[in-house]
């Protein structure tokens, strides 16, 4: 037992609890998790838990499955932490949070060395509603950006659908980014600290480029191939 | 029997959930089925008013999961239609009072007694949400055509999909024709070009659908009522027959009278 629990460190935050998961497989680490509820439920009832799981990338029924185990414990599982973009993801889709008010070590270095090669993230899926996917590089997005979703990207952000929601490039302040789709009717852009009025959805719609122009006001183009 | 487990949704309130689990159930048992359906709106309980079944129950939904009755004592038998059955959600109690795992278990103990067993599920993506699709087989979303009962759908639809239950099917409910016409109310293509789910029926906006509601009648026993019609069609598509979709653009008044009797619609 003693060897298992040592798996997990859990400690108080300010929004409650937070369980740090150690390198192990993932079935261990919740089986640990569990274990270290039940040796005192006392203790756990009705806590909000917030998970910080590394590397580990976990999928839906990850979650889901921990979710209603929690939830039978009575635990509110609201944040999950991680340095993968696919659990990030996951979490997210799940409506979990993916950030909590204790900056990481991990994110405070990112700020001091932006990354600077081309990394993109690729997102085969339209994003509905209550999705927020944020990639330190460029997003390509296949699918549409319905109203409600959102986009958050240190690069450009391209999409190959139709665009409702809300983008923002370069949020690190890169004023050279720039957010092109086939149908680019977003409730609102965003590139570096500038912010797009609402593009009205056209009739028949033309692929669009937006970036910031010589005057620093960000602006929609038609894609002129060539 | 092995039941179907359908549980009908929405995210956002007020859109016809209830409406649409009272009408469906009964029509289904007018088809001959057994039918169960279950109030998964623990503490805002109203399902059991639509159906004008209020004032006979005894045993909820809590009551079976606490022990203090077996499942068929909370089964409350409808008025009309001795193969359909109304299991209560509890008024006093809230969404805590009942576990994903509690919702499986009951599905699973009715799964060989009826055809279909219909979960009415609250508003909102929490614990009773969680709650009312956990046993599902198969899940309709219902939205009205307005921007932010679309928005909420969608939200749903991106959970659901998340959590791999298949893909649900969508009621559009209340859509009013004419306004559509003078573009003042998204079209059913605009909310399906959004959602991007397949769609499994159009009610169309019909007062006789609150009528009923406050009556505890539901609208699908009234023959004249459009909304009925739709809803008993809905019924089918559930029972898998493929059943046409009725034209929204359908004449009223005394020329479509006129067509009908000549057999041109």
């Amino acid at each position: 037992m003693e060897q298992i629990t040592s798996l997990i460190q859990i400690k108080g935050i300010r929004d409650g609890l937070l369980a740090t998961f150690m390198d192990a497989p993932w079935e261990d680490q919740r089986i640990a998790l569990l274990a270290q509820i039940d040796e005192r439920p006392s203790f756990f009832q009705g806590a909000r838990l917030a998970m910080d799981v590394g590397s580990q990338i976990l999928k839906v029924n990850d979650l889901v499955d921990l979710r209603d185990q929690l939830s039978e414990r009575n635990l509110i599982l609201w944040a999950v932490v991680s340095e993968s973009p696919i659990t990030e993801q996951t979490a997210q889709l799940l409506g979990l949070a993916t950030r909590i008010s204790k900056p990481r070590p991990e994110e405070q270095r990112q700020f001091a060395d932006p990354i600077n090669d081309d990394t993109a993230l690729f997102v085969n899926k339209t994003l509905r509603s209550g999705t927020r996917i944020e990639f330190p590089g460029h997003i390509v997005v296949i699918g549409d950006i319905n109203p409600g979703a959102e986009i958050v990207a240190e690069g450009n952000v391209i999409v190959w659908g139709r665009v409702r929601g809300m983008i923002h490039a370069g949020c690190k302040g890169d004023r050279s980014a720039f957010i092109c789709a086939l149908d680019l009717s977003a409730n609102q852009l965003r590139i570096a600290d500038e912010v797009s009025a609402t593009l009205k959805p056209q009739k028949d719609p033309k692929p669009e480029i937006a970036s910031i122009n010589s005057e620093g006001r960000l602006q929609a183009d038609l894609w002129h191939p060539g | 029997m092995t039941a179907q487990v359908i549980t009908i949704t929405s995210g956002k309130g007020g859109v016809g959930k209830t409406t649409a689990v009272a009408n469906l159930a009964t029509a289904i048992a007018a088809d001959g089925k057994k039918v169960v359906c279950i109030d998964g709106d623990i503490g805002l309980r109203n399902l059991d008013v639509v159906m004008g079944l209020e004032n006979r129950i005894v045993y909820d939904i809590v009551d079976v999961i606490e022990g203090r009755c077996k499942l068929k004592q909370a089964m409350i038998r409808d008025k009309h239609f001795p193969e359909m059955y109304l299991i209560p959600a509890a008024q006093t109690r809230d969404k805590n009072a009942v576990s994903p795992t509690d919702m499986i278990r009951i599905c699973n103990d009715l799964r060989s007694d009826a055809d279909f067993v219909i979960i009415d599920s609250p508003a909102g993506i929490e614990r009773g949400f969680r709650n009312a699709i956990a046993a599902a087989d198969r899940v309709i979303v219902v939205t009205n055509p307005e921007v932010s009962a679309v928005r909420d759908a969608d939200r749903v639809v991106g959970i659901l999909e998340a959590e791999e239950k298949g893909n649900p099917a969508l009621i559009l409910n209340r859509l009013n024709q004419a306004l559509v016409r003078n573009n003042d109310m998204l079209s059913a293509e605009d909310v399906l070009d959004l959602l991007g789910i397949q769609l499994i029926g159009i009610v169309p906006e019909d007062e006789s659908v609150i009528i009923a509601s406050n009556r505890g009648a539901p609208v699908v026993n009234d023959p004249k009522s459009r909304a009925g019609q739709a809803f008993r069609n809905i019924a089918r598509r559930i029972q898998g027959q493929d059943v046409p979709f009725i034209d929204l653009d359908q004449q009223s008044g005394l020329w479509g009278a006129i067509q009908k009797l000549a057999g041109r619609k």
